[in-house]
């Protein structure tokens, strides 16, 4: 087994695209992102990558289309307001059926906002990213081992169904180190793409990576292609943690650093004879609807927990359909919620207010 | 009885906080404890104060983010004014006296004063006042092993100033005998 080793959440996933066979880099610094573009400037040029600081998250964004377009690992990332300027570019690259991965380290907005972990984003990486209609497959990691892990299932996901991926991560877990363990071999068989344009050398049909399409006919078209692959995703790439489910009656659902708290909350109020439960969404779209829908055959109640004003409990309200109550509590403009708060809820909803 | 222990180290940027906090979660994770430090970051840093959370414990780690400390280290005043009141009846408060000169009010905390500055100055141990706190910490509290220390301290330390191993060997003992 590989050493353990302390990494700052950034760096880790870093070193994880490193090792994933990612070796181009596009990126412009914004805290608490930061350290991700300073790993990659040490040590791309090391290893025969390119990093490269644009002049704008704009420009990068567009960098990462065009080496997506040729077909190698690319990535960009950055902070909320960051996150924002790229949407263009996102749009683009989903618009041209391109895989890519875009690292949102979440800080509290809107507007420049603060500079604290937040996870106010939700929205924009579920529901729309820029324009048109599109979907992106999102991840949310709760560990550092998982900033690691999931940078890998990112870049195979997107390629299969040629998607952008996203990590939504935030400040907190950026910012902080754990012990993580890297893989010891990580198979850099990056699967071929007969579809980029990296010159036909006469010996095939030239590719064209496009996303203009004047004949509203051929665009429909296209989109419901695209929509059949959603479908698939929706069908095969859901995840979701179970966290004491089996028997609970009341359920917190939460993701990402708020679903650490609501964990300790839940051991808490099972310490006090609550049975309480935790579903924590690891893919954020696709949604896990299939995991809440399961647990509904036990659950009365269900607690979302998030760092924001209230979004992912829409999407809990839309699988649970009204059939059971759905509150929310939430933390907001940088503040990590107690497990105490958390806790407080749990027991209102268990009728056990102090 | 699963055990856990919320640290915070408050101090100026250039004593050794994050240092002194990668040293406690290293030797947490040689005692194969779950660990998390999670540092300040941004214009709080750049404002000169500096404080880190690390959090060792048998169980998963919730929030790393320690509001309510078990054990706070005070580097300097205004850390120690900020925190003094966050800290668990019963918890702990280390104070560096060199840099500190007022006292703890509260009577349901333990503190230990401590001159470390001025004694790591002594010992020719500049830079070193954070890791006596620690060493006393350690004998007081037990949360890690010293051998355990010994090796986080040989894990931070990069080989290029390995001639600090030694100073911050010094350091942690002259803080159990403290």
């Amino acid at each position: 087994m590989a050493e353990k080793v302390l990494m700052k959440g950034n760096e880790a996933l870093a070193e994880a695209a490193i090792q994933c066979g990612c070796r181009h880099y596009f990126g412009y610094p914004i805290t608490p992102q930061t350290e991700i573009a300073a790993y990659m400037s040490k040590r791309m040029p090391k290893i025969g990558g390119t990093f490269l600081q644009a002049e704008s998250e704009i420009a990068a964004i567009n960098m990462v289309l065009g080496a997506s377009s040729a077909g190698v690992r690319a990535m960009t990332s950055s902070s909320s307001p960051g996150v924002s300027l790229k949407s263009e570019g996102v749009s683009y690259i989903a618009g041209s059926d391109l895989p890519a991965l875009i690292i949102n380290v979440q800080r509290g907005g809107p507007g420049l906002g603060g500079i604290q972990p937040s996870q106010s984003d939700y929205w924009q990486a579920t529901k729309a990213l820029g324009h048109g209609d599109f979907q992106m497959f999102v991840l949310a990691p709760s560990t550092i081992q998982e900033m690691v892990d999931f940078v890998k299932l990112a870049y195979e996901v997107g390629e299969k169904y040629r998607v952008p991926s996203m990590i939504l991560s935030d400040g907190m877990l950026g910012q902080m180190m754990e012990p993580v363990e890297f893989p010891e071999k990580n198979d850099q068989d990056i699967p071929e793409k007969p579809w980029a344009t990296n010159g036909h050398q006469n010996k095939r049909k030239k590719n064209i990576i496009n996303s203009l399409y004047i004949e509203p006919q051929e665009l429909e078209d296209l989109i419901n292609e695209r929509y059949q692959r959603y479908e698939l995703i929706m069908e095969n790439e859901q995840r979701a943690e179970e966290f004491m489910t089996e028997d609970a009656d009341i359920i917190v659902v939460a993701f990402g650093a708020s679903s650490r708290v609501s964990r300790s909350a839940v051991h808490m109020a099972r310490a006090q004879g609550i049975k309480a439960g935790l579903i924590r969404p690891i893919t954020l779209w696709p949604f896990p609807d299939k995991t809440i829908k399961k647990s509904m055959d036990t659950a009365s109640k269900y607690l979302v927990v998030e760092m924001n004003k209230g979004q992912m409990v829409d999407d809990v309200r839309l699988v649970v359909e009204g059939k059971k109550p759905v509150e929310f509590f939430g933390r907001t403009g940088g503040i990590i919620p107690t497990p105490d708060e958390v806790l407080a809820q749990i027991k209102k909803l268990a009728g056990k207010e102090e | 009885m699963a055990k856990t222990t919320n640290i915070l180290m408050a101090g100026f940027g250039g004593q050794g906080i994050l240092f002194a906090g990668k040293v406690t979660a290293y030797a947490g994770l040689f005692d194969k404890k779950e660990i998390s430090w999670l540092p300040s970051y941004g214009p709080e840093m750049r404002g000169g104060t500096c404080n880190c959370s690390v959090v060792v414990s048998d169980e998963p780690i919730g929030s790393p983010l320690v509001t309510a400390p078990d054990l706070l280290v005070a580097m300097n005043r205004p850390s120690l004014e900020k925190f003094v009141d966050k800290v668990v009846p019963g918890g702990t408060i280390l104070v560096d006296s060199t840099m500190i000169d007022i006292k703890v009010e509260r009577t349901d905390v333990n503190v230990y004063y401590i001159d470390s500055t001025r004694i790591a100055d002594e010992e020719g141990l500049k830079g070193c006042a954070i890791i006596i706190l620690l060493g006393k910490a350690f004998k007081e509290l037990g949360f890690v092993t010293a051998e355990s220390v010994d090796k986080a301290i040989n894990k931070v330390i990069p080989p290029k100033k390995a001639a600090m191993i030694e100073l911050n060997q010094k350091a942690i003992k002259i803080g159990m005998e403290a």
